[in-house]
């Protein structure tokens, strides 16, 4: 089934031409300004939420509550400077945790699920349908079937309250989704270039590392992206192996503070929420192209 | 895959030249070792565990169905039930209809689909984070940004979230509102109808609507189904939302309790692990018996083209 989704779905260059073209033909310019003013205002009721979280953690904490615009008076950015500083160690601290977890997810991800990918797609080895079949089924395994003997497997290998049970997983291409998506990508690089490659005498591994891997950098950046923003966002992991306030990531230290307070101090609550969502902004700006296709070729969350 | 068709691939992977089991082998190390120590192991070890009473610090005691004749009397997992059926049937048949509307609406018009299409997509990867719960906490609290705007029309909304009847239908909306990845996916899929179905229709003098109802609905099923299925299998394990709005609890009055909320309450919380692995074998159950569904009721309704 899903080779057929992606047959179906995988966005082919020559297809955008067409849409373009059928957009142009025969509307009245009055529908199309509708349209437009349908679609902005929706837009805006969308992203209105997250507009007005960004004004209010520049707002004194007694007008975030009685004020729905986001319309600002003057900048108050002690919110931020309040927030920083209101953890047990300072924000940048759980930056800088969740930077580590992220990283070390990426890098596993980027090694193990390429090299899955590679064998998937290129070599022909014993029993590779049915073992392809349980890749792809363990994509739609819901995590809470593993976790319980998962988390005892891990503490007495005393990993609870370190990064590990967070990548050491990534490293053994756990996130078989990325998988999935590799191998549609090398699929798609001619087979004459391994070939040449073979001929010249190189093996496997000089094939993935020298023909293979520098074509997939865009099937890579794709990876590199998803891992980031859901190893960024995830909490139910993290909330079971890291129990220690000082290996707290940033949504760990973000639910503490949102206990620990009870909602008094709001300004600087709504202040390090935006900035614990910061880095996806970023990395959404920059790599949208890789996201989009990726989500378009794989159907990912 | 028939045991005849692995059969046959077995032969066939043999009597190929060049054998490259071993190449395979050291490619598929890590995976191999993944799929056995971090997936395949702690299954089977979790599916033993649920038919025990195993509270981690002593060792687990075999108590054959216990865990499971527990469930039918407990008051609370059918609560989450409940909850959980609620949210996933209520908020995927509105999200995937606001996915694809708006993608319809976008592919017509290319000009500025960029910007819609990044200002839609947006939520869907801030979504699942705590920091967007946060918001939703404060937007939806008693004197929140909604019972705001509202107060400007001169009504008095209420508590959304510290009300039982309504603090579902906040989560609800904030999973309606993360509508843009299955509309990146309805406009990939859009894109690949070709022209020229609309162009013989439009000769046949069919208008936009029927065009709609005759070329594009049918073409466009296995996207919905695959939307479908994705969405529904991700809304069942819902978890962080939840666990944030209600701060753990699944309040107020147990109106919030997600399947996986309760289940970490239970296997975290009181660590009755026995229990909830029992859990998570019914969760297994329910998502794999609504793929099933998914899948054979896909016959009927699911047009393939090729």
């Amino acid at each position: 089934m899903t080779d057929t989704f992606t047959k179906n779905t995988a966005p082919a260059p020559d297809a955008v031409q067409p849409a373009r073209v059928r957009a142009r033909t025969g509307h009245r310019p009055i529908r199309s300004v509708l349209r437009h003013a349908v679609l902005i205002l929706f837009a805006l009721v969308m992203l209105y939420p997250v507009l007005w979280m960004i004004v209010s953690s520049l707002r004194p904490n007694d007008v975030i509550f009685r004020d729905p615009s986001l319309l600002l008076s003057d900048l108050e950015v002690g919110n931020y400077t309040a927030g920083w500083n209101a953890f047990a160690d300072p924000f940048s601290h759980y930056l800088l945790n969740s930077a580590i977890v992220v990283l070390g997810a990426i890098l596993g991800n980027l090694i193990a699920c390429s090299m899955a990918a590679y064998a998937f797609a290129r070599l022909e080895f014993t029993g590779k349908r049915l073992w392809f079949a349980i890749m792809l089924l363990t994509i739609m395994l819901p995590i809470h079937v593993i976790i319980v003997p998962q988390y005892v497997l891990f503490s007495q290998f005393g990993w609870v309250n370190t990064f590990l049970p967070l990548i050491v997983p990534k490293l053994l291409a756990t996130d078989a989704f990325f998988v999935f998506l590799m191998v549609q990508f090398i699929r798609g690089v001619p087979r004459e270039l391994d070939e040449a490659a073979r001929i010249d005498g190189a093996g496997h591994p000089r094939i993935f590392a020298q023909v293979i891997l520098p074509l997939m950098v865009p099937a890579l950046a794709t990876t590199a992206i998803f891992t980031f923003i859901w190893t960024w966002n995830d909490f139910f992991s993290q909330l079971i192996y890291l129990t220690d306030p000082d290996l707290y990531t940033v949504p760990l230290a973000l639910r503490a503070f949102v206990d620990q307070q009870a909602g008094t101090d709001w300004g600087a609550t709504l202040a390090m929420s935006v900035v614990s969502l910061l880095p996806i902004f970023l990395v959404f700006l920059f790599g949208q192209r890789f996201l989009l296709r990726g989500i378009a070729t794989t159907g990912g969350k | 895959m028939s045991a005849a068709a692995e059969l046959h691939s077995l032969r066939r992977g043999r009597a190929t030249t060049k054998p490259q089991n071993l190449a395979a082998f050291l490619f598929l190390l890590p995976w191999f070792i993944g799929l056995f120590l971090i997936t395949l192991g702690p299954m089977s070890v979790s599916l033993y565990l649920s038919f025990t009473d195993y509270n981690l610090l002593q060792p687990a005691t075999f108590t054959g169905l216990d865990n499971f004749t527990r469930m039918f009397t407990d008051d609370r997992l059918h609560q989450s039930l409940v909850v959980t059926f609620t949210y996933v049937f209520v908020s995927v048949p509105l999200q995937l209809a606001l996915a694809l509307g708006l993608a319809l609406l976008l592919d017509r018009g290319a000009r500025g689909l960029p910007f819609y299409r990044s200002a839609f997509y947006l939520p869907s990867l801030i979504g699942s984070s705590v920091a967007i719960a946060v918001l939703w906490r404060t937007v939806f609290g008693s004197a929140g940004l909604l019972n705001q705007g509202l107060a400007l029309i001169g009504i008095q909304g209420p508590g959304w979230i510290s009300e039982p009847s309504t603090a579902l239908g906040t989560l609800i909306t904030l999973n309606v509102w993360t509508f843009g990845s299955p509309m990146v996916i309805f406009l990939a899929g859009l894109r690949q109808i070709p022209t020229m179905y609309y162009e013989a229709a439009s000769i046949d003098g069919a208008t936009k609507w029927r065009q709609f109802l005759n070329v594009t609905l049918p073409l466009l099923t296995p996207i919905i189904f695959f939307n479908l299925v994705l969405q529904i299998i991700n809304a069942f394990q819902s978890f962080t939302q939840a666990f944030i709005v209600s701060g753990g609890t699944g309040g107020p009055a147990d109106s919030t309790l997600f399947y996986s909320l309760y289940l970490y309450q239970r296997g975290f919380g009181s660590f009755d692990m026995g229990y909830a692995s029992a859990m998570a074998w019914l969760l297994l159950l329910v998502i794999g018996g609504f793929t099933a569904i998914n899948f054979w009721a896909s016959k009927y309704w699911v047009f393939y083209n090729d």
